[in-house]
């Protein structure tokens, strides 16, 4: 397709020239590859730590930092991890230049609200790296910023949390933006149940991102507010009440597990019928057990305060409610297993990937429940069980689901292939690495080893030296992945238009798309994943 | 391209956003809930010291620069300039009177040594400390919205006396007007809950 | 593009005055209820005014009677998160 000018080659608006081009852009696919930079520096960053906090932990006493530093380094791996990677990822990255070619638009609704959010997202990060060597350094909270410790630490506190508080306005500003995308930009043809399905669990996200992240706002402001003023509200000598901060907390981080997860689902639900050449099973089982997903993961925070001296009643319903949640993300599993049945499948690493994904989901949802029900929780409730769990579910889930969507829409996104087989052989580093790294700490957290310690008694040493070369593995498994795709720009190994025989409309225009997208007119099927014609240009060639 | 501006979109985008807004509210109506149900009776006497007048004059000045904000967008839309940037005029002092009775409320309260950290609050009843605690961060938010909702209706103002907005293409002022009136929303709701829980 | 349905819906000067001077007596009524004591009542009533009165300036001065269904049903959904937020905290501080 060397006839049509690429969004790299035209600028928009027209006017702009050099970085200027990037820097002012409105053009939707650049502010994703925009955002694909920055996301990745911070995800190298953040395995790097967390590589340093494991080996940390491979020996007895202190191996290679002393236990303030470690403390700093778990809460950096965490903030780094959530609110500037796997938060933004998806949405920011895919859904920014996936989700208006989905729907036959030139761009998203809000362009200039897209570049603002991408701003929010560089200053939030920026102002983390502030927060490293101002005050008393980064906080030593632990992710949560639970209070009354994160009220009295001396470490500077106020300053992270306005950069989290600025990467949730801009995750949030991204959601309104494809909501209201979603809402009025499609093509005509364009039915509600003709929408594929990444798009629709970005959908999904986008209210969860909408109505979720003000709670975290104002709470964030409050320890601030806290801190700069004494008001007492989260103090129990001034008549206030912590366990409250964990229920304002959690009504916004629950949520927002499926934040971080919902996109991933639906990128694998592009990636399995499009492998499998087959009509996706239970396309609209799919979509309502996105929106149930939506809305029964908000009913649910406080499973996270079991211990936290809530009533027994809040234990019970909240303990019932979790398991609610369930339902519709079984519902995504089976379909998509049941769309593998009987296909014709063609394995390629996008597919290897989302194969990886729902094993590894499994098990972090299956350990779910074990705490999900509030009895086992009070055994393992925080200990490395719960660090398992939740890597299993957000690194095994929405971190493989992040691979699988990089390698699928890498040709799409800048034209070039990557080496096959090199990325096969870092998805099976990466697996086998994951493996060995998370399932001692199920062990160990079964054992009673607590998490954030950095240090433990003798009889855990087994389990975190396995579990530390387990995590070398992982990591070198991780930079192959990145290298890899790295050196296809360098390659230029040049992407057809659809190398993977994929049928929604991201798959008609040319990789990498001109500026406004569509070339013709874009032409909307009855069923967003009908193979028929897929299979019978197959079966001529 | 050249496409019609869509209205109902520009709309759709400004409720979302409005939403955010009644969220972050909400989490302070959460804690508040929680607090008067630990703490009734000192609410209620907290309540007592808060004056009433003050609290219904400023719900007026509110609800009468809703009015002149709605008002302000008929009236560009019947072509009538003057009359509109008068209406937008007229809200954003309103605003600023706003602004400045609450300077006077908090101040009063200021001289009666009840403010956050303040010794009467300290070594006073728990429930009254959170009470005031409430209402000072409550307010205090939405004093700093009506701020932001003035700065948009002085935008607006310069872009209607600029003729940047007309009968034809008034969305940005329609947006003012619909953030303008959710700080008046959550005013409602304010004013009961601090000034008439007795 | 005069019968466009993008064309918002127009209020007359005179349904917004109705409007604010029914918002008026209603501010009157809930300052005027609060001097009598009705012990626990007080609250419910001063609330179950403010909610009247935020119904009114969401209908008519924020159109909202007249906005797409998109709205209607988004907005509710809203109040519904924010209604779940306030009563599940309360299966934990009234049980306690």
């Amino acid at each position: 397709m060397s006839d049509v000018k690429s969004f790299f080659d035209t600028p928009a608006p027209a006017h702009l020239t050099g970085i200027k081009a990037w820097l002012l852009t409105h053009d939707h696919k650049r502010l994703a590859i925009m955002y694909l930079w920055a996301v990745m520096f911070w995800f190298t960053v953040a395995i790097i730590l967390g590589l340093l906090i494991r080996i940390e932990l491979m020996s007895i006493g202190p191996t290679i930092m002393g236990a303030k530093l470690y403390n700093s380094a778990f809460t950096l791996h965490g903030v780094i991890m959530i609110f500037l990677f796997i938060i933004p990822a998806i949405p920011a990255i895919f859904g920014n230049f996936i989700l208006p070619i989905q729907l036959g638009a030139d761009d998203v609704f809000f362009p200039r609200l897209n570049l603002l959010s991408w701003y929010l997202y560089m200053l939030g990060g920026l102002l983390a790296i502030v927060s490293l060597f101002t005050g008393g350094g980064f906080p030593d909270t632990g992710w949560t910023f639970y209070v009354p410790f994160s009220v009295t630490t001396n470490h500077s506190v106020p300053l992270t949390l306005t950069a989290a508080f600025i990467l949730g306005m801009s995750s949030m500003l991204t959601g309104l933006n494809f909501i209201t995308t979603v809402h009025r930009m499609r093509v005509k043809e364009m039915g509600w149940m003709q929408i594929p399905l990444f798009t629709w669990s970005l959908y999904a996200t986008g209210w969860v991102q909408l109505l979720a992240t003000p709670v975290i706002s104002i709470t964030l402001l409050l320890v601030i507010f806290e801190r700069a003023f004494g008001i007492g509200l989260f103090d129990p000598d001034k008549g206030g009440d912590p366990v409250l901060y964990q229920h304002l907390f959690w009504m916004y981080s629950h949520p927002v597990v499926y934040v971080m997860i919902l996109p991933g689902m639906g990128i694998i639900s592009e990636v399995i019928p499009t492998f499998s050449r087959k009509a996706i099973f239970g396309y609209k089982a799919i979509v309502w057990s996105s929106m149930g997903i939506a809305v029964a993961g908000s009913l649910v925070w406080a499973h996270h305060m079991y211990t936290s001296g809530i009533s027994d009643t809040a234990v019970f319903i909240f303990s019932l409610l979790t398991y609610l949640v369930a339902i519709p993300t079984a519902i995504k599993v089976f379909s998509w297993v049941a769309t593998l049945y009987k296909a014709s499948i063609e394995m390629t690493p996008p597919l290897l990937y989302a194969l990886i994904f729902i094993y590894l989901f499994t098990v972090g949802g299956l350990t779910g429940l074990v705490i999900g029900a509030a009895g086992t929780n009070i055994h393992v409730h925080d200990t490395q069980f719960i660090v398992a769990h939740f890597h299993f579910t957000m690194f095994g889930g929405a971190g493989f689901a992040f691979f699988a969507g990089l390698h699928f829409w890498w040709p799409k996104m800048f034209g070039v292939m990557y080496n096959i087989k090199k990325a096969y052989i870092a998805a099976t580093l990466i697996t086998v690495g994951f493996m060995f790294h998370y399932v001692p700490m199920f062990v160990l957290g079964m054992m009673g080893m607590p998490r954030r310690y950095f240090d433990y008694l003798p009889q855990f040493a087994q389990g975190n030296a396995l579990a530390g070369i387990g995590g070398i593995i992982m990591v070198i498994g991780l930079l192959l992945m990145l290298y890899n795709l790295v050196m296809s720009l360098r390659e230029k190994v040049v992407a057809p238009e659809n190398p993977w025989g994929g049928v929604t409309l991201e798959w008609s225009v040319p990789s990498p798309p001109p500026v406004h997208n569509f070339v013709t007119a874009p032409s909307v099927k009855d069923y967003p994943y009908d193979f028929s014609e897929v299979l019978k240009k197959a079966a001529q060639s | 391209m050249n496409k019609p501006i869509d209205f109902i979109g520009i709309r759709l985008g400004m409720w979302l956003f409005l939403y955010s807004e009644i969220i972050l509210f909400g989490g302070m109506f959460v804690l508040y809930a929680a607090y008067f149900h630990a703490y009734p009776t000192d609410f209620v006497e907290g309540g007592r010291q808060l004056n009433r007048v003050i609290g219904a004059i400023n719900t007026i000045i509110l609800l009468l620069s809703s009015f002149t904000v709605a008002a302000s967008i008929t009236a560009i839309r019947l072509g009538s300039k003057k009359l509109s940037l008068s209406l937008i005029g007229f809200s954003f002092i309103c605003g600023i009177v706003f602004l400045i009775n609450k300077y006077f409320e908090w101040g009063a309260k200021f001289h009666h040594d009840i403010y956050p950290n303040s010794e009467t609050l300290i070594n006073g009843p728990p429930g009254q400390n959170i009470f005031f605690g409430l209402y000072y961060v409550i307010t205090g938010l939405h004093g700093l919205h009506v701020i932001i909702g003035m700065t948009l209706l002085a935008i607006s103002f310069v872009l209607v006396a600029s003729n940047k907005i007309h009968a034809e293409r008034f969305a940005m002022l329609e947006n003012s007007g619909l953030y303008w009136h959710l700080v008046d929303l959550i005013w409602i709701f304010v004013f009961p809950l601090f000034y008439l829980v007795l | 593009m005069s019968k466009d349905s993008s064309i918002q819906h127009m209020m007359s000067y005179k349904q917004l005055a109705l409007v604010l001077i029914s918002l008026l007596i209603l501010t009157g009524v809930t300052v005027g209820v609060s001097y009598v004591h009705m012990g626990i009542f007080n609250v419910p009533i001063a609330l179950g005014i403010a909610c009247f009165k935020v119904s009114l300036v969401l209908l008519f001065f924020m159109h909202l009677k007249y906005e797409s269904i998109a709205i209607k049903v988004s907005f509710l959904s809203t109040v519904g998160f924010l209604a779940i937020m306030i009563s599940f905290t309360f299966w934990d501080v009234a049980y306690r």
